[in-house]
């Protein structure tokens, strides 16, 4: 057997490296304190994460050096040990603000989620893969559903709602194997729905559909069938359902500090000490960094503990605050160039177990930059999840970069994989 | 299936941009233009912590400490920065207030401003503050700021010394350097000296945490000024001679002015009755300025220089110098002791301007101030009055009379006192309505006249010159370069002939030390001493004056004293208080322990009416 020369993408891993450091300078950053600035000090988070860094570029060379299809042969093993983990971690997790998601591993602590995520992955994309299976069967859609679905749910018992709600990533990659772009469409709605609902008279926005509806029927539609009408008056009478189930949800099945954020988010509550805290203090920290920001190590409003969490997921306020508009630019522009190198890679593929991974690596990375940024920035509700390579946290790094680099391993012998 | 689906992956490149762009977008709107970030961002994170200087000291003339500081602790609140979860018992328990106590004080605060600091409470003491000064960093939103507060270790002095008290409306939009719970000297030489005392206010731009704890100085304190310390006051008050004549006013109401005619320092300047200048600071003030308002002898007024009072029989020199001065009587004139003119005492009839004045013969002077009111230049003897008065004022008026003398006092509530002009009597008589015969109660120092304590005191200190007067002062000089008020060291002249002042010295040198002087209670053995004595008819009983300096040569000491409503004439009261008052500043002790003992105790004045008798009285009649 013919040994073909690795193909190793390296612009992906020098924007890798690229984004890790640059994290890594602005947590030293955050947690700047002339009495210890000393970056080997390991009882302290920039030190730590440096151990961590050094630990996933150990694994990302591992995972180089492993034989490609150890991944896809052993995909559905990975995903069974990781819901064991999950299940583990709803008993012996350490309870942290009233959720379990961390197992204790002497000294360091492992959070089971970040590793659901690359599993399920490995183990959709291994199940979508295979000879006989069809997208538009119901029942391949159903299984596929239901691989998604146990991690987020008991990712979801575990309390972390951030990262259950990651799993809804795997749109995109089901979409591109050819799942209705409705289910997109479908999406946007709900969630268009689901704040003019609480922002707007319910009774107004339901007229305002109404309107909407008789215009595409009788304005845009130049051939009506009565099948059309039937269609248009589901849809309507879903919407409508849809609408007044929103009330129901957002004061029955959200929890209370849930409903405060999304409130926070629609301008319904100003409350700035409380649930608006927060992202009233990540927006003055970025907002005060200005254009070209307040300088290294200058940063006031996140040293000084004004921003909670500004190692982990407000880290983006370190860099608005102190490397301005122009640093988030360049951080930004850096992410959208890995989404769209994934993107490019993942078409350049000839394995469908690897085009489908490779989506689903690009929207995992894009769910968790939108969530984060978007909620540091205030455009989406406070919801915890790391900025990927990027924020402090040893799990997520390492769940990170296996996830990332098992597709660098994959496209790197492409040629040799059908 | 491979990639039959491949255009799709366009939608998703589109949507990843997008979301990208977007945030790009919110970033700028956030960044480039929004100004208002960065203000929040300083405002939450710098604090303007004010250095309060340490106020002057306050110095006796022998360099004895009146006045000093003593450090306490203002505690602040920024109330958006106390966070939700606060435990309020366990802050409540720690600083020892109620938690209705807690409300209130942070609505207040809350009134005031939310994300500025306030006080919370002032004023605590160093004993409090080290009760829970190590939980402070547990009380997340509050710091503390040192003050000082003024420490008098003689209770003495209280309305020369005034007080110091927080700033008011009026502070604030008179000088701008003034904020909100300053403090400033309210009355007495706090206020006149406020300037001197108050030092400048210094300020440290402060790097404050989320829990506003103090993380370092902004930009390495390029912003910080040092407060520059208050200077010193050297006053020209005799603390021991102060408190020596305010032992002696005790139970009394009056007051005492002593001044050191050479250089018109004021040795000692007592209001009877007094407080003691500590009730006044700290937290007690409030109940205490309440109290002491209320008390009908009024304690807070400095009688001396705010009270106008008839000067009675000791304006009687003042009459004579003017008099001789004008020419209009020779130091040899004699007038016979003629009752029926106006009111007198048994005493045969004087034969010369140093026998009138020692036995205070009101006809004589009544002959005297006709003369000099109606020194017939005009045929009309209103017009000759006219003439008269009007130069009869101007002596008053050389002498110090009728006007505010510019001592380093406040001026606010200062009396003038009244030495009546032509329109004064054209206003109450009507123009050319009034002559001699309806003025000549002035002659005596009763009518329309009026003098302040300090006046009086100035006049024995003019005598004691033998012609001129150096306007009283309470200040040496201040400051570390020991600045001095050159207007403390001008002569002011009376334009009087020294020789006259000298007969009017004799007069009262025999007013102490001849038999038949009215004033034999002030003499002190081995000491010639001048007075003259005042009884001053008013609504209720007479006011017992006395004026003297003492020596006759080289006088050292020219004081008043005043003695309200007392019972008996000057000669009662207030003479004997100023012999024991001369007798210690010159001898340093007083040897008559037996005489100090019967003034020093006894409350000659007649009790004040109570408002409940004053409407018993309306009621009757």
């Amino acid at each position: 057997m013919y040994q073909e020369r690795l193909k190793i993408d390296w612009w992906t891993v020098a924007i890798y490296f690229a984004i890790m450091l640059f994290g890594w300078m602005n947590i030293y950053s955050s947690c700047y304190d002339e009495a210890h600035a000393s970056i080997f000090d390991f009882s302290r988070f920039p030190g730590r994460q440096l151990i961590w860094m050094g630990l996933a570029l150990l694994t990302a060379a591992f995972i180089l050096l492993t034989e490609p299809r150890v991944f896809s042969n052993t995909a559905y093993h990975i995903y069974g040990i990781v819901l064991f983990l999950l299940i583990l971690t709803l008993f012996i997790g350490e309870e942290v603000n009233g959720g379990r998601s961390w197992i204790k591993l002497g000294s360091f602590k492992l959070q089971s989620s970040e590793f659901a995520k690359f599993a399920t992955a490995l183990a959709m994309s291994k199940y979508l893969s295979a000879i006989d299976i069809d997208l538009k069967d119901l029942r391949t859609k159903l299984i596929t559903l239901v691989l998604i679905a146990i991690p987020a749910g008991l990712i979801f018992l575990q309390h972390d709602t951030g990262s259950a709600l990651v799993f809804l990533s795997f749109i995109f990659p089901l979409y591109r194997e050819g799942v209705s772009g409705v289910v997109l469409v479908v999406g946007a709605a709900a969630i268009t729905l689901f704040v003019l609902a609480l922002l707007v008279n319910k009774y107004l926005l339901l007229g305002a559909l109404l309107l909407l509806a008789l215009l595409y029927l009788f304005v845009w539609l130049n051939k009506r069938s009565s099948r059309d009408y039937w269609r248009m008056a589901g849809i309507y009478v879903l919407c409508a359902a849809f609408v007044f189930s929103v009330d129901f949800v957002f004061h029955h099945v959200l929890e209370s500090h849930q409903r405060e954020r999304i409130e926070v988010l629609l301008g319904q509550s100003d409350d700035l000490r409380g649930s608006g805290y927060n992202v009233h203090q990540s927006k003055i920290a970025i907002g005060s960094g200005g254009l070209t920001g307040k300088h290294y190590l200058h940063g006031t409003v996140t040293k000084a503990n004004f921003v909670p969490e500004k190692h982990t997921d407000f880290i983006f306020c370190t860099v608005g605050e102190e490397w301005g508009f122009v640093g988030c630019t360049v951080l930004l522009v850096l992410y959208c160039w890995l989404l769209q190198r994934l993107i490019t890679m993942a078409e350049r593929q000839r394995s469908t177990f690897s085009r489908i991974y490779g989506y689903s690596v690009a929207s995992i990375l894009f769910i968790h930059l939108f969530v984060n940024i978007g909620m540091v920035i205030g455009l989406v509700p406070v919801i915890g999840i790391p900025l990927p390579f990027f924020s402090y946290g040893g799990s997520s790094l390492l769940a990170f970069t296996m996830l990332l680099f098992i597709f660098i391993r994959q496209d790197a012998s492409k040629n040799q994989l059908l | 299936m491979s990639n039959k689906y491949a255009e799709r992956s366009q939608v998703v490149r589109i949507i990843f941009l997008v979301v990208c762009v977007l945030f790009v977008g919110r970033l700028a709107m956030l960044q480039l233009f929004n100004p208002r970030y960065k203000e929040l961002a300083e405002m939450q994170s710098l604090r303007n912590v004010t250095q309060y200087p340490a106020r002057g000291f306050i110095y006796d003339r022998h360099g004895e400490l009146l006045v000093h500081n003593e450090a306490v602790y203002d505690l602040m609140v920024v109330p958006s920065m106390v966070p939700k979860g606060f435990d309020v018992n366990y802050f409540c328990r720690s600083i020892g207030i109620t938690r209705e106590d807690y409300d209130e004080r942070l609505k207040k605060a809350r009134k005031y401003s939310s994300y500025t600091a306030s006080i919370f409470m002032k004023q605590i003491s160093k004993e409090e503050y080290a009760k829970f000064e190590n939980k402070m960093f547990r009380f997340k939103g509050f710091y503390i700021s040192q003050r000082t507060l003024r420490i008098y270790d003689r209770p003495i002095a209280a309305q020369v010394l005034g007080y110091v008290g927080e700033v008011d409306q009026g502070d604030l939009d008179r000088d701008p350097y003034y904020k909100r719970g300053d403090y400033i000297g309210k009355s007495g030489l706090e206020k006149s000296y406020e300037e001197v005392l108050r030092g400048i206010k210094g300020k440290k731009v402060m790097h404050v945490d989320a829990y506003s704890r103090e993380i370092g100085p902004y930009q390495g304190g390029a912003f910080d000024t040092l407060p520059i310390e208050g200077a010193n006051l050297y006053t020209t008050i005799d603390a021991d001679l102060q408190q020596y004549a305010e032992e002696l006013m005790a139970n009394k109401r009056g007051c005492v002015v002593a001044i050191e005619p050479a250089t018109g320092e004021v040795l000692a300047m007592v209001s009877a009755p007094t407080y003691d200048p500590n009730l006044l600071v700290g937290r007690i003030r409030g109940k205490n300025y309440t109290e002491l308002n209320k008390d009908l002898a009024k304690p807070m007024l400095n009688r001396a220089l705010m009270g106008q009072y008839p000067p009675g029989s000791i304006f009687k020199v003042a009459q004579s110098v003017v008099a001789l001065d004008l020419g209009v009587i020779t130091p040899g004139t004699g007038f016979a002791c003629d009752k029926s003119l106006v009111g007198c005492h048994g005493h045969p009839s004087a034969t010369c301007v140093r026998e009138a004045i020692k036995m205070s013969c009101n006809p004589y002077y009544y002959h005297v101030y006709r003369r000099v009111i109606q020194q017939g230049k005009y045929r009309s003897p209103q017009k000759d009055s006219q003439y008269g008065l009007t130069v009869w004022r101007e002596y008053m008026l050389r002498m110090g009379f009728g006007q505010k003398l510019p001592i380093d006092l406040p001026r606010a509530g200062m009396s003038k006192g009244n030495i009546p002009d032509t329109a004064f009597y054209n206003k109450w008589y009507g123009k050319e309505k009034w002559s001699f015969s309806t003025i000549y109660s002035n002659s005596i120092g009763q009518g329309e006249v009026t003098v302040v304590p300090l006046q009086m005191a100035n006049l024995a200190a003019t005598v004691a010159n033998r012609g001129y007067y150096i306007t009283p002062h309470m200040v040496r000089f201040y400051g570390p370069d020991s600045t001095r008020n050159e207007e403390y060291y001008t002569r002011h002249e009376t334009g009087i002939d020294r020789r006259y002042f000298d007969i009017a010295a004799d007069g009262m040198f025999d007013v102490v030390h001849v038999a038949g002087g009215t004033g034999h209670r002030a003499k002190v053995a081995g000491l010639d001493v001048c007075g003259k004595t005042g009884t001053a008819e008013n609504y209720g009983n007479d006011h017992s004056v006395f004026i003297a300096f003492a020596p006759k040569d080289n006088p050292k000491i020219a004081l008043a004293v005043y003695v309200e409503n007392a019972q008996g004439g000057g000669g009662t009261w207030a003479a004997p208080i100023a012999g024991l008052i001369i007798e210690k500043y010159i001898n340093g002790e007083v040897a008559r322990k037996e005489v100090e003992k019967q003034y020093r105790e006894v409350n000659p004045c007649q009790p004040l009416p109570l408002q409940r008798r004053v409407k018993k009285v309306k009621k009757r009649r």
